[in-house]
Protein backbone atom coordinates (compact mmCIF):
# COMPACT_ATOMS: atom_id res chain seq x y z
CA UNK A 1 0.00 0.00 0.00
CA UNK A 2 2.54 2.21 1.23
CA UNK A 3 5.11 1.54 -2.01
CA UNK A 4 1.81 2.23 -4.32
CA UNK A 5 1.27 5.62 -2.97
CA UNK A 6 4.81 6.30 -3.10
CA UNK A 7 4.42 5.50 -6.51
CA UNK A 8 1.74 7.84 -6.73
CA UNK A 9 3.28 10.81 -5.71
CA UNK A 10 6.18 9.83 -7.87
CA UNK A 11 4.29 10.12 -10.61
CA UNK A 12 1.98 12.40 -10.01
CA UNK A 13 5.16 14.29 -9.46
CA UNK A 14 6.63 14.30 -12.51
CA UNK A 15 3.77 15.09 -14.08
CA UNK A 16 3.41 18.26 -12.77
CA UNK A 17 6.69 19.17 -13.00
CA UNK A 18 6.46 18.67 -16.67
CA UNK A 19 3.40 20.74 -17.09
CA UNK A 20 4.98 23.30 -15.39
CA UNK A 21 8.51 23.57 -17.33
CA UNK A 22 8.15 27.55 -17.05
CA UNK A 23 10.25 29.93 -16.15
CA UNK A 24 9.39 33.60 -14.49
CA UNK A 25 11.78 35.94 -16.27
CA UNK A 26 12.92 38.91 -13.80
CA UNK A 27 10.49 41.07 -15.22
CA UNK A 28 7.73 38.80 -14.23
CA UNK A 29 6.78 37.74 -17.98
CA UNK A 30 6.65 34.01 -18.57
CA UNK A 31 8.92 32.07 -20.83
CA UNK A 32 8.51 28.44 -21.53
CA UNK A 33 11.08 25.78 -22.04
CA UNK A 34 10.03 22.88 -23.84
CA UNK A 35 6.76 21.39 -22.26
CA UNK A 36 6.84 17.16 -23.13
CA UNK A 37 4.20 15.74 -25.48
CA UNK A 38 1.33 15.60 -23.16
CA UNK A 39 -0.32 12.67 -24.86
CA UNK A 40 2.65 10.81 -23.58
CA UNK A 41 2.61 10.81 -19.73
CA UNK A 42 -0.85 10.70 -17.55
CA UNK A 43 -1.20 13.94 -15.54
CA UNK A 44 -2.03 15.09 -12.62
CA UNK A 45 -5.06 13.32 -10.82
CA UNK A 46 -7.72 15.15 -9.12
CA UNK A 47 -7.34 17.69 -6.64
CA UNK A 48 -9.58 19.34 -3.75
CA UNK A 49 -9.08 22.80 -5.41
CA UNK A 50 -8.44 24.03 -9.13
CA UNK A 51 -6.04 26.36 -9.85
CA UNK A 52 -5.43 28.35 -13.16
CA UNK A 53 -3.14 27.17 -16.43
CA UNK A 54 0.46 27.93 -15.39
CA UNK A 55 0.77 29.49 -18.55
CA UNK A 56 -2.34 32.40 -17.44
CA UNK A 57 -1.34 35.67 -15.18
CA UNK A 58 -4.01 37.68 -14.82
CA UNK A 59 -3.50 39.97 -11.94
CA UNK A 60 -5.00 43.06 -10.15
CA UNK A 61 -3.09 46.17 -9.80
CA UNK A 62 -2.73 47.64 -6.02
CA UNK A 63 -1.90 50.47 -4.63
CA UNK A 64 -1.81 51.85 -1.06
CA UNK A 65 -5.83 52.18 -1.65
CA UNK A 66 -7.20 50.26 -3.89
CA UNK A 67 -6.37 46.94 -6.43
CA UNK A 68 -7.62 47.18 -10.20
CA UNK A 69 -9.16 44.10 -12.43
CA UNK A 70 -7.33 43.16 -15.22
CA UNK A 71 -9.92 44.58 -17.68
CA UNK A 72 -8.71 43.46 -20.80
CA UNK A 73 -7.09 40.18 -19.53
CA UNK A 74 -11.15 38.87 -18.96
CA UNK A 75 -13.38 36.87 -20.94
CA UNK A 76 -17.06 37.23 -20.98
CA UNK A 77 -19.08 39.34 -18.45
CA UNK A 78 -17.69 37.63 -15.46
CA UNK A 79 -15.25 39.07 -13.09
CA UNK A 80 -13.60 36.08 -11.25
CA UNK A 81 -13.30 36.86 -7.40
CA UNK A 82 -9.91 36.68 -7.17
CA UNK A 83 -9.79 39.57 -9.77
CA UNK A 84 -12.87 41.80 -8.70
CA UNK A 85 -11.13 45.17 -8.05
CA UNK A 86 -10.82 45.96 -3.86
CA UNK A 87 -11.40 49.51 -2.81
CA UNK A 88 -11.28 50.24 1.16
CA UNK A 89 -10.62 52.65 3.51
CA UNK A 90 -8.90 50.85 6.53
CA UNK A 91 -8.15 47.16 5.19
CA UNK A 92 -9.88 44.00 5.18
CA UNK A 93 -11.03 42.96 8.27
CA UNK A 94 -10.88 39.24 9.83
CA UNK A 95 -14.58 38.49 10.66
CA UNK A 96 -15.59 34.65 12.10
CA UNK A 97 -18.82 33.90 10.22
CA UNK A 98 -19.89 32.31 13.50
CA UNK A 99 -19.80 35.84 15.41
CA UNK A 100 -21.25 37.79 12.65
CA UNK A 101 -24.18 39.66 13.59
CA UNK A 102 -26.97 42.18 11.37
CA UNK A 103 -28.51 44.46 13.50
CA UNK A 104 -31.12 46.86 12.41
CA UNK A 105 -32.75 49.39 14.26
CA UNK A 106 -33.84 52.77 14.46
CA UNK A 107 -37.52 53.65 13.11
CA UNK A 108 -38.47 49.52 12.81
CA UNK A 109 -41.23 48.09 14.72
CA UNK A 110 -38.60 45.01 16.15
CA UNK A 111 -35.50 46.13 16.12
CA UNK A 112 -33.66 42.38 15.26
CA UNK A 113 -29.98 41.03 15.09
CA UNK A 114 -29.31 38.56 12.45
CA UNK A 115 -26.55 36.10 12.56
CA UNK A 116 -25.22 34.64 9.32
CA UNK A 117 -27.38 31.56 9.39
CA UNK A 118 -30.49 33.74 9.97
CA UNK A 119 -29.66 35.53 6.88
CA UNK A 120 -29.24 32.93 4.57
CA UNK A 121 -32.88 30.93 6.05
CA UNK A 122 -34.70 33.71 4.29
CA UNK A 123 -35.75 33.34 0.84
CA UNK A 124 -32.45 33.84 -1.27
CA UNK A 125 -32.21 35.36 -4.60
CA UNK A 126 -28.69 35.97 -7.33
CA UNK A 127 -28.32 38.83 -8.99
CA UNK A 128 -25.82 39.47 -11.59
CA UNK A 129 -24.60 42.78 -11.83
CA UNK A 130 -21.57 45.24 -11.83
CA UNK A 131 -20.16 47.42 -8.76
CA UNK A 132 -18.12 50.23 -9.95
CA UNK A 133 -16.17 52.91 -7.63
CA UNK A 134 -16.97 56.30 -8.18
CA UNK A 135 -14.24 57.68 -8.97
CA UNK A 136 -12.86 55.42 -11.75
CA UNK A 137 -11.39 57.45 -14.22
CA UNK A 138 -7.59 57.58 -14.59
CA UNK A 139 -5.88 59.51 -17.63
CA UNK A 140 -2.63 61.55 -18.28
CA UNK A 141 -0.34 59.47 -20.77
CA UNK A 142 -0.45 56.93 -23.53
CA UNK A 143 0.66 54.21 -22.02
CA UNK A 144 -2.15 53.10 -19.74
CA UNK A 145 -4.24 50.14 -20.02
CA UNK A 146 -7.91 49.73 -19.30
CA UNK A 147 -6.85 48.52 -15.95
CA UNK A 148 -5.31 51.52 -15.54
CA UNK A 149 -7.87 54.03 -17.13
CA UNK A 150 -11.16 52.29 -15.10
CA UNK A 151 -10.45 48.83 -13.84
CA UNK A 152 -12.34 49.95 -10.55
CA UNK A 153 -15.01 47.95 -11.83
CA UNK A 154 -16.47 44.26 -11.28
CA UNK A 155 -18.83 42.09 -11.38
CA UNK A 156 -19.99 39.29 -10.01
CA UNK A 157 -23.50 36.94 -9.49
CA UNK A 158 -24.33 37.87 -5.70
CA UNK A 159 -26.45 35.94 -3.84
CA UNK A 160 -28.24 36.60 -0.41
CA UNK A 161 -31.52 38.23 0.57
CA UNK A 162 -33.63 41.41 -0.24
CA UNK A 163 -33.23 43.89 2.03
CA UNK A 164 -37.49 44.49 1.23
CA UNK A 165 -37.59 41.24 3.00
CA UNK A 166 -35.61 42.19 6.14
CA UNK A 167 -37.67 45.48 6.14
CA UNK A 168 -40.97 43.58 5.93
CA UNK A 169 -39.51 41.62 8.98
CA UNK A 170 -38.30 44.74 11.31
CA UNK A 171 -40.88 46.48 10.24
CA UNK A 172 -39.81 49.50 8.90
CA UNK A 173 -41.83 52.88 9.84
CA UNK A 174 -43.49 54.56 7.01
CA UNK A 175 -41.98 58.08 8.11
CA UNK A 176 -38.01 56.21 7.43
CA UNK A 177 -36.66 58.12 4.76
CA UNK A 178 -32.83 56.72 4.71
CA UNK A 179 -31.22 54.71 6.28
CA UNK A 180 -27.31 53.98 7.55
CA UNK A 181 -25.24 51.07 6.59
CA UNK A 182 -22.10 50.67 8.69
CA UNK A 183 -19.42 48.13 8.22
CA UNK A 184 -17.06 46.64 10.83
CA UNK A 185 -14.01 47.38 9.12
CA UNK A 186 -11.09 49.61 10.83
CA UNK A 187 -12.67 52.75 8.95
CA UNK A 188 -16.52 51.79 10.50
CA UNK A 189 -17.91 52.69 6.95
CA UNK A 190 -20.86 54.31 7.03
CA UNK A 191 -23.07 55.84 4.31
CA UNK A 192 -26.78 57.00 3.81
CA UNK A 193 -28.95 55.52 1.86
CA UNK A 194 -32.68 56.06 0.82
CA UNK A 195 -34.94 53.96 2.28
CA UNK A 196 -36.54 53.64 -1.62
CA UNK A 197 -33.47 51.87 -2.70
CA UNK A 198 -34.04 49.14 0.30
CA UNK A 199 -37.52 48.28 -1.24
CA UNK A 200 -36.59 48.35 -4.51
CA UNK A 201 -33.76 46.32 -5.29
CA UNK A 202 -30.77 46.35 -2.29
CA UNK A 203 -29.56 43.14 -1.28
CA UNK A 204 -27.34 41.67 2.05
CA UNK A 205 -25.62 39.39 -0.08
CA UNK A 206 -23.28 36.62 1.74
CA UNK A 207 -22.27 34.66 -1.95
CA UNK A 208 -20.48 35.80 -5.09
CA UNK A 209 -19.89 33.38 -8.19
CA UNK A 210 -21.08 30.49 -6.15
CA UNK A 211 -19.14 30.54 -3.34
CA UNK A 212 -19.49 32.91 0.26
CA UNK A 213 -18.00 36.16 -0.56
CA UNK A 214 -14.36 37.07 -0.19
CA UNK A 215 -13.01 38.89 2.21
CA UNK A 216 -11.74 41.80 0.24
CA UNK A 217 -15.92 41.95 -1.33
CA UNK A 218 -17.25 41.66 2.34
CA UNK A 219 -17.05 38.50 3.60
CA UNK A 220 -19.56 37.51 6.14
CA UNK A 221 -22.45 39.94 4.08
CA UNK A 222 -22.42 43.04 2.33
CA UNK A 223 -25.08 45.90 1.70
CA UNK A 224 -25.51 45.32 -2.95
CA UNK A 225 -27.21 48.34 -4.30
CA UNK A 226 -27.09 47.61 -7.59
CA UNK A 227 -25.99 50.84 -10.56
CA UNK A 228 -24.64 52.39 -7.42
CA UNK A 229 -21.68 53.79 -6.58
CA UNK A 230 -19.41 50.88 -5.32
CA UNK A 231 -18.94 52.71 -1.98
CA UNK A 232 -22.61 52.77 -0.68
CA UNK A 233 -22.69 48.66 -1.36
CA UNK A 234 -20.94 49.04 2.10
CA UNK A 235 -19.00 45.49 3.09
CA UNK A 236 -18.65 43.84 6.23
CA UNK A 237 -22.22 45.33 7.44
CA UNK A 238 -22.74 44.91 11.18
CA UNK A 239 -25.52 47.79 11.71
CA UNK A 240 -28.53 49.34 9.39
CA UNK A 241 -30.43 52.31 11.17
CA UNK A 242 -33.07 53.69 9.74
CA UNK A 243 -33.85 57.04 9.95
CA UNK A 244 -35.89 60.51 9.03
CA UNK A 245 -32.90 61.81 7.56
CA UNK A 246 -29.24 61.42 6.17
CA UNK A 247 -25.94 61.05 8.71
CA UNK A 248 -23.88 63.18 7.02
CA UNK A 249 -21.31 61.13 7.35
CA UNK A 250 -17.44 61.99 5.81
CA UNK A 251 -17.95 59.12 2.86
CA UNK A 252 -21.01 61.14 1.68
CA UNK A 253 -19.40 64.59 2.57
CA UNK A 254 -15.80 65.35 2.17
CA UNK A 255 -15.77 61.98 -0.18
CA UNK A 256 -18.08 60.81 -2.74
CA UNK A 257 -19.16 64.19 -3.60
CA UNK A 258 -17.71 66.20 -6.35
CA UNK A 259 -17.59 70.00 -7.60
CA UNK A 260 -19.77 71.52 -10.25
CA UNK A 261 -20.27 74.43 -12.04
CA UNK A 262 -20.42 78.15 -9.79
CA UNK A 263 -18.40 76.66 -7.03
CA UNK A 264 -21.54 73.58 -6.45
CA UNK A 265 -20.54 70.46 -4.97
CA UNK A 266 -23.21 67.81 -5.54
CA UNK A 267 -23.96 65.32 -2.82
CA UNK A 268 -25.74 62.25 -2.81
CA UNK A 269 -24.82 60.85 -6.63
CA UNK A 270 -26.02 57.58 -6.13
CA UNK A 271 -26.08 56.08 -9.92
CA UNK A 272 -23.53 55.22 -12.20
CA UNK A 273 -23.84 56.79 -15.49
CA UNK A 274 -23.64 54.41 -18.77
CA UNK A 275 -19.96 54.16 -19.46
CA UNK A 276 -17.72 51.77 -21.91
CA UNK A 277 -14.38 51.07 -22.86
CA UNK A 278 -12.59 48.97 -25.78
CA UNK A 279 -10.67 46.24 -23.54
CA UNK A 280 -9.15 44.91 -26.92
CA UNK A 281 -7.20 46.27 -29.10
CA UNK A 282 -5.59 48.26 -26.50
CA UNK A 283 -1.92 49.44 -25.09
CA UNK A 284 0.21 47.43 -25.33
CA UNK A 285 -1.20 45.06 -28.23
CA UNK A 286 0.93 45.39 -31.54
CA UNK A 287 -1.79 44.75 -34.55
CA UNK A 288 -1.56 43.27 -37.45
CA UNK A 289 -3.34 44.31 -41.04
CA UNK A 290 -6.79 42.37 -41.27
CA UNK A 291 -9.72 41.07 -39.39
CA UNK A 292 -9.49 42.63 -35.57
CA UNK A 293 -12.87 41.88 -33.52
CA UNK A 294 -12.79 44.94 -30.88
CA UNK A 295 -13.83 44.49 -28.07
CA UNK A 296 -15.00 45.83 -25.09
CA UNK A 297 -17.63 46.08 -21.95
CA UNK A 298 -20.38 48.21 -21.54
CA UNK A 299 -22.36 48.91 -18.29
CA UNK A 300 -25.23 51.40 -16.94
CA UNK A 301 -26.48 52.40 -12.97
CA UNK A 302 -29.85 52.90 -14.39
CA UNK A 303 -31.12 50.06 -16.19
CA UNK A 304 -30.33 48.25 -19.26
CA UNK A 305 -27.47 49.26 -21.93
CA UNK A 306 -29.30 49.92 -25.73
CA UNK A 307 -26.59 49.96 -28.07
CA UNK A 308 -23.00 50.36 -27.92
CA UNK A 309 -21.50 52.14 -30.95
CA UNK A 310 -17.81 51.82 -32.09
CA UNK A 311 -15.79 54.53 -34.28
CA UNK A 312 -12.96 53.32 -36.28
CA UNK A 313 -12.42 56.56 -37.94
CA UNK A 314 -11.56 58.90 -34.85
CA UNK A 315 -15.64 59.33 -33.95
CA UNK A 316 -16.67 61.02 -37.76
CA UNK A 317 -18.94 58.06 -38.18
CA UNK A 318 -20.79 55.10 -35.41
CA UNK A 319 -21.93 51.52 -36.11
CA UNK A 320 -23.86 49.50 -33.58
CA UNK A 321 -22.03 47.10 -31.60
CA UNK A 322 -22.91 43.34 -31.52
CA UNK A 323 -24.05 42.92 -27.90
CA UNK A 324 -23.87 39.60 -25.98
CA UNK A 325 -26.76 38.30 -24.67
CA UNK A 326 -28.06 38.10 -21.85
CA UNK A 327 -28.41 41.95 -21.29
CA UNK A 328 -29.05 42.49 -18.00
CA UNK A 329 -29.98 45.37 -15.98
CA UNK A 330 -26.98 47.17 -14.23
CA UNK A 331 -24.70 45.00 -15.34
CA UNK A 332 -21.64 44.77 -17.69
CA UNK A 333 -22.40 43.87 -21.43
CA UNK A 334 -19.61 42.58 -23.66
CA UNK A 335 -19.52 44.30 -27.45
CA UNK A 336 -17.98 43.40 -30.18
CA UNK A 337 -17.60 44.96 -33.42
CA UNK A 338 -15.26 43.70 -36.19
CA UNK A 339 -13.00 45.51 -38.40
CA UNK A 340 -10.69 45.56 -41.21
CA UNK A 341 -7.79 47.47 -40.67
CA UNK A 342 -5.90 47.88 -43.05
CA UNK A 343 -2.54 49.86 -41.73
CA UNK A 344 -4.33 53.22 -41.73
CA UNK A 345 -3.83 55.71 -38.90
CA UNK A 346 -6.93 56.19 -36.90
CA UNK A 347 -8.62 56.22 -33.77
CA UNK A 348 -11.43 53.47 -32.21
CA UNK A 349 -13.82 54.65 -30.09
CA UNK A 350 -17.03 53.24 -28.50
CA UNK A 351 -19.75 54.51 -26.72
CA UNK A 352 -22.51 53.87 -24.41
CA UNK A 353 -26.35 54.14 -24.58
CA UNK A 354 -28.58 53.07 -22.00
CA UNK A 355 -32.23 52.68 -21.75
CA UNK A 356 -33.21 55.51 -20.42
CA UNK A 357 -31.88 57.44 -23.48
CA UNK A 358 -28.60 58.59 -21.90
CA UNK A 359 -25.40 58.74 -24.65
CA UNK A 360 -22.26 58.34 -23.03
CA UNK A 361 -20.56 61.64 -22.91
CA UNK A 362 -17.09 62.94 -24.42
CA UNK A 363 -14.76 64.09 -22.11
CA UNK A 364 -15.29 67.67 -23.45
CA UNK A 365 -19.48 67.44 -22.65
CA UNK A 366 -18.66 66.56 -18.93
CA UNK A 367 -16.31 69.81 -19.32
CA UNK A 368 -18.92 71.59 -20.61
CA UNK A 369 -21.47 70.56 -18.13
CA UNK A 370 -20.06 70.31 -14.69
CA UNK A 371 -16.93 73.30 -15.02
CA UNK A 372 -13.60 72.87 -15.70
CA UNK A 373 -13.29 72.60 -11.82
CA UNK A 374 -15.25 69.51 -11.63
CA UNK A 375 -14.04 66.65 -9.47
CA UNK A 376 -13.04 63.48 -9.65
CA UNK A 377 -16.19 61.32 -9.12
CA UNK A 378 -18.78 59.72 -11.71
CA UNK A 379 -16.09 60.64 -14.86
CA UNK A 380 -17.40 58.48 -17.17
CA UNK A 381 -16.31 59.47 -20.89
CA UNK A 382 -15.63 58.11 -24.12
CA UNK A 383 -12.32 57.08 -24.43
CA UNK A 384 -9.78 56.69 -27.87
CA UNK A 385 -7.32 54.34 -28.35
CA UNK A 386 -5.41 55.83 -31.52
CA UNK A 387 -3.93 53.17 -33.81
CA UNK A 388 -0.68 54.15 -35.51
CA UNK A 389 0.57 52.95 -38.67
CA UNK A 390 3.37 50.56 -37.20
CA UNK A 391 0.23 48.60 -35.40
CA UNK A 392 1.22 50.07 -32.01
CA UNK A 393 -2.04 50.69 -29.81
CA UNK A 394 -2.08 53.85 -27.60
CA UNK A 395 -4.36 55.22 -24.96
CA UNK A 396 -4.98 58.97 -25.91
CA UNK A 397 -5.09 60.98 -22.82
CA UNK A 398 -6.98 63.79 -22.64
CA UNK A 399 -6.61 66.99 -20.03
CA UNK A 400 -9.11 69.25 -19.03
CA UNK A 401 -7.18 71.37 -16.38
CA UNK B 1 -56.98 35.37 -19.21
CA UNK B 2 -56.43 37.90 -17.35
CA UNK B 3 -59.49 37.95 -15.52
CA UNK B 4 -58.84 34.60 -14.66
CA UNK B 5 -55.01 35.13 -13.41
CA UNK B 6 -56.84 38.33 -11.42
CA UNK B 7 -59.31 35.77 -9.71
CA UNK B 8 -56.73 32.77 -9.00
CA UNK B 9 -54.29 35.78 -7.59
CA UNK B 10 -57.25 36.54 -5.17
CA UNK B 11 -58.01 33.09 -4.56
CA UNK B 12 -54.88 32.48 -3.58
CA UNK B 13 -54.53 36.10 -1.45
CA UNK B 14 -57.33 34.57 0.49
CA UNK B 15 -56.17 30.94 1.13
CA UNK B 16 -52.87 32.56 2.52
CA UNK B 17 -55.16 35.23 4.07
CA UNK B 18 -51.84 37.75 3.68
CA UNK B 19 -52.65 41.31 2.66
CA UNK B 20 -48.86 41.52 2.27
CA UNK B 21 -47.53 42.43 -1.66
CA UNK B 22 -44.85 40.10 -1.17
CA UNK B 23 -45.35 36.44 -3.52
CA UNK B 24 -48.55 34.26 -2.74
CA UNK B 25 -47.50 31.84 -0.02
CA UNK B 26 -44.93 34.30 2.15
CA UNK B 27 -45.57 35.17 5.53
CA UNK B 28 -45.82 38.10 6.80
CA UNK B 29 -42.87 37.42 9.18
CA UNK B 30 -40.51 34.54 9.09
CA UNK B 31 -39.62 34.98 12.86
CA UNK B 32 -36.07 34.45 11.39
CA UNK B 33 -33.60 37.13 13.92
CA UNK B 34 -33.86 37.74 17.30
CA UNK B 35 -34.73 40.91 18.83
CA UNK B 36 -32.28 43.10 20.14
CA UNK B 37 -32.18 44.54 23.61
CA UNK B 38 -31.57 48.39 24.20
CA UNK B 39 -28.48 47.72 26.15
CA UNK B 40 -27.00 45.61 22.68
CA UNK B 41 -27.95 48.66 20.81
CA UNK B 42 -26.36 51.48 22.82
CA UNK B 43 -23.71 49.48 22.74
CA UNK B 44 -23.26 49.13 18.81
CA UNK B 45 -25.55 52.60 18.28
CA UNK B 46 -22.05 55.07 17.46
CA UNK B 47 -24.08 57.53 14.38
CA UNK B 48 -24.21 61.06 14.90
CA UNK B 49 -26.71 63.19 13.57
CA UNK B 50 -26.13 66.91 12.08
CA UNK B 51 -28.35 68.01 14.77
CA UNK B 52 -25.95 66.57 17.60
CA UNK B 53 -28.36 63.19 18.07
CA UNK B 54 -26.19 60.63 19.21
CA UNK B 55 -23.67 62.67 20.44
CA UNK B 56 -21.91 62.13 24.04
CA UNK B 57 -21.74 63.60 27.13
CA UNK B 58 -18.89 65.73 27.38
CA UNK B 59 -16.95 68.33 26.32
CA UNK B 60 -13.44 69.63 24.97
CA UNK B 61 -11.39 72.93 24.25
CA UNK B 62 -8.88 74.41 21.62
CA UNK B 63 -5.99 74.05 24.11
CA UNK B 64 -6.75 70.50 25.00
CA UNK B 65 -7.22 69.22 21.53
CA UNK B 66 -3.75 70.97 20.08
CA UNK B 67 -2.25 69.18 22.34
CA UNK B 68 -3.55 65.95 21.59
CA UNK B 69 -3.28 66.36 18.11
CA UNK B 70 0.09 67.03 18.24
CA UNK B 71 0.54 63.48 20.03
CA UNK B 72 -1.32 61.76 18.28
CA UNK B 73 -2.53 63.52 14.94
CA UNK B 74 0.30 65.05 13.47
CA UNK B 75 2.78 62.33 12.69
CA UNK B 76 0.57 61.79 10.27
CA UNK B 77 -1.15 64.87 9.08
CA UNK B 78 1.56 67.37 9.91
CA UNK B 79 2.35 70.23 12.74
CA UNK B 80 -0.24 72.43 11.12
CA UNK B 81 -2.86 69.84 9.86
CA UNK B 82 -1.49 70.83 6.46
CA UNK B 83 1.68 69.03 5.51
CA UNK B 84 0.66 65.74 5.73
CA UNK B 85 1.69 63.07 4.38
CA UNK B 86 -1.62 61.95 4.64
CA UNK B 87 -5.02 64.09 4.20
CA UNK B 88 -4.66 67.84 4.55
CA UNK B 89 -7.22 68.65 7.88
CA UNK B 90 -6.65 72.26 7.22
CA UNK B 91 -7.85 74.58 4.53
CA UNK B 92 -9.77 77.76 5.91
CA UNK B 93 -12.44 79.42 3.45
CA UNK B 94 -10.38 81.38 0.90
CA UNK B 95 -7.60 78.89 0.59
CA UNK B 96 -5.91 79.78 -2.68
CA UNK B 97 -3.78 76.35 -3.26
CA UNK B 98 -7.03 74.45 -4.02
CA UNK B 99 -6.67 72.12 -1.38
CA UNK B 100 -10.21 71.01 0.10
CA UNK B 101 -9.99 70.15 3.42
CA UNK B 102 -12.35 71.06 6.40
CA UNK B 103 -12.92 74.98 6.62
CA UNK B 104 -13.40 75.17 2.72
CA UNK B 105 -15.20 71.90 1.87
CA UNK B 106 -17.12 69.95 5.37
CA UNK B 107 -20.63 71.19 5.20
CA UNK B 108 -21.34 69.62 9.19
CA UNK B 109 -19.05 70.13 12.32
CA UNK B 110 -20.75 66.90 13.50
CA UNK B 111 -19.04 65.14 10.62
CA UNK B 112 -15.50 65.92 12.35
CA UNK B 113 -16.49 64.20 15.33
CA UNK B 114 -18.17 61.09 14.33
CA UNK B 115 -15.38 60.40 11.86
CA UNK B 116 -12.75 61.28 14.05
CA UNK B 117 -14.76 59.12 16.40
CA UNK B 118 -14.61 56.01 14.38
CA UNK B 119 -11.95 56.24 12.48
CA UNK B 120 -8.89 57.80 13.99
CA UNK B 121 -5.91 57.47 14.64
CA UNK B 122 -5.78 55.24 11.78
CA UNK B 123 -3.36 53.10 13.38
CA UNK B 124 -5.67 53.09 16.77
CA UNK B 125 -8.94 53.88 15.26
CA UNK B 126 -11.62 53.85 18.46
CA UNK B 127 -9.31 54.33 21.18
CA UNK B 128 -10.33 57.91 21.62
CA UNK B 129 -12.25 59.31 24.73
CA UNK B 130 -15.74 61.51 24.04
CA UNK B 131 -13.46 63.99 25.99
CA UNK B 132 -10.54 63.90 23.58
CA UNK B 133 -12.74 63.71 20.31
CA UNK B 134 -14.59 66.99 21.59
CA UNK B 135 -10.98 68.56 22.56
CA UNK B 136 -9.73 67.12 18.95
CA UNK B 137 -13.01 68.94 16.55
CA UNK B 138 -12.91 71.96 18.64
CA UNK B 139 -8.73 72.07 17.78
CA UNK B 140 -9.41 71.38 14.11
CA UNK B 141 -12.56 73.66 13.82
CA UNK B 142 -10.07 76.80 15.76
CA UNK B 143 -7.44 75.56 13.17
CA UNK B 144 -9.44 76.37 10.21
CA UNK B 145 -10.62 79.48 11.26
CA UNK B 146 -13.92 78.07 11.75
CA UNK B 147 -14.40 78.76 15.92
CA UNK B 148 -12.63 81.02 18.12
CA UNK B 149 -9.96 80.15 20.37
CA UNK B 150 -11.63 80.19 23.54
CA UNK B 151 -15.35 78.45 22.41
CA UNK B 152 -16.03 75.13 24.39
CA UNK B 153 -17.56 72.13 22.10
CA UNK B 154 -19.99 69.34 23.47
CA UNK B 155 -23.42 68.22 22.56
CA UNK B 156 -25.29 71.47 22.58
CA UNK B 157 -22.71 73.58 20.81
CA UNK B 158 -21.44 71.26 18.20
CA UNK B 159 -24.32 71.39 15.83
CA UNK B 160 -24.62 74.94 16.38
CA UNK B 161 -21.13 75.34 14.50
CA UNK B 162 -22.09 76.86 11.09
CA UNK B 163 -19.74 75.27 8.76
CA UNK B 164 -19.21 77.72 5.64
CA UNK B 165 -19.32 74.79 2.92
CA UNK B 166 -22.50 73.78 3.60
CA UNK B 167 -23.71 76.66 1.48
CA UNK B 168 -22.42 75.04 -1.72
CA UNK B 169 -24.16 71.56 -1.73
CA UNK B 170 -26.72 70.46 -4.07
CA UNK B 171 -28.35 67.26 -4.20
CA UNK B 172 -27.37 65.06 -7.42
CA UNK B 173 -29.72 66.40 -10.00
CA UNK B 174 -28.55 63.48 -13.15
CA UNK B 175 -31.66 61.78 -13.80
CA UNK B 176 -30.84 59.75 -17.50
CA UNK B 177 -32.00 60.25 -20.51
CA UNK B 178 -30.33 62.32 -23.33
CA UNK B 179 -29.04 65.38 -20.62
CA UNK B 180 -25.75 65.34 -19.82
CA UNK B 181 -25.03 66.45 -16.29
C1 LIG C 1 -1.15 56.63 10.95
C2 LIG C 1 -1.54 57.82 10.22
C3 LIG C 1 -2.67 58.65 10.78
C4 LIG C 1 -2.83 59.15 12.04
C5 LIG C 1 -1.91 58.97 13.24
C6 LIG C 1 -4.03 59.94 12.02
N1 LIG C 1 -4.58 59.91 10.78
FE1 LIG C 1 -6.24 60.91 10.21
N2 LIG C 1 -6.10 60.07 8.34
C7 LIG C 1 -5.14 59.17 7.96
C8 LIG C 1 -5.47 58.67 6.65
C9 LIG C 1 -4.67 57.64 5.85
C10 LIG C 1 -6.68 59.30 6.25
C11 LIG C 1 -7.48 59.06 4.98
C12 LIG C 1 -8.37 57.86 5.21
C13 LIG C 1 -9.33 57.59 4.07
O1 LIG C 1 -9.33 58.30 3.07
O2 LIG C 1 -10.13 56.67 4.18
C14 LIG C 1 -7.02 60.18 7.34
C15 LIG C 1 -8.13 61.01 7.32
C16 LIG C 1 -8.49 61.87 8.36
C17 LIG C 1 -9.57 62.81 8.30
C18 LIG C 1 -10.51 63.03 7.12
C19 LIG C 1 -9.93 64.05 6.16
C20 LIG C 1 -10.88 64.44 5.05
O3 LIG C 1 -10.75 65.53 4.51
O4 LIG C 1 -11.77 63.65 4.69
C21 LIG C 1 -9.63 63.43 9.52
C22 LIG C 1 -10.61 64.50 9.94
C23 LIG C 1 -8.55 62.89 10.31
N3 LIG C 1 -7.87 61.95 9.57
C24 LIG C 1 -8.30 63.26 11.62
C25 LIG C 1 -7.31 62.69 12.38
C26 LIG C 1 -7.12 63.00 13.77
C27 LIG C 1 -7.95 63.99 14.56
C28 LIG C 1 -6.07 62.26 14.20
C29 LIG C 1 -5.48 62.16 15.58
C30 LIG C 1 -6.38 61.67 16.58
C31 LIG C 1 -5.60 61.48 13.06
N4 LIG C 1 -6.37 61.78 12.00
C32 LIG C 1 -4.52 60.62 13.11
C33 LIG C 1 -4.02 58.80 8.66
C34 LIG C 1 -3.80 59.13 9.99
Amino acid sequence: MNKKISRRKLLWGAATAASVALIRTVTGQSIHAAVPDPTKMPGPLPGPVGKRSPFEHPVRKPSDISSRSPLQDLYGMITPSDLHFERHHAGIPAIDPHQYELLIHGMVDRPTVFTLADLRRFPALSRICFIECSGNFRTGKETMTPQDICGLTSQSEWTGVLLSTLFREVGVHPKATWFLAEGSDAAVMTRSIPVSKGWDDAMIVYGQNGEAIRPEQGYPARLLLPGWEGNTSVKWIRRIELSDQPFMTREETSKYTEPIKDGKIRQFSFEIDARSIITFPAWPVQLEKGWIEIRGLAWSGRGKIKRVEVSVDTGKTWLPARLQEPVLDKAHVCFRYLWNWRGEETEILSRAIDETGYIQPTLGQLVKARGVDMGGYHLNPVTAWRIRRDGAVLFKPENWK
Amino acid sequence: MRTFFLILFLVLLLAFGRGDNTAAGWPLHFGFGRIATTKEIAALNISIRPDGKGLPAGSGTVREGRAIYLMKCAACHGSTGVEGPQARLVAPMGDTTRAKAIGNYWPYATTLFDYTRRAMPYNAPGSLSAGEVYSLTAFLLYANKIIDSEKVINAASLPQVVMPAKKFFVTDDRRGGPEIR
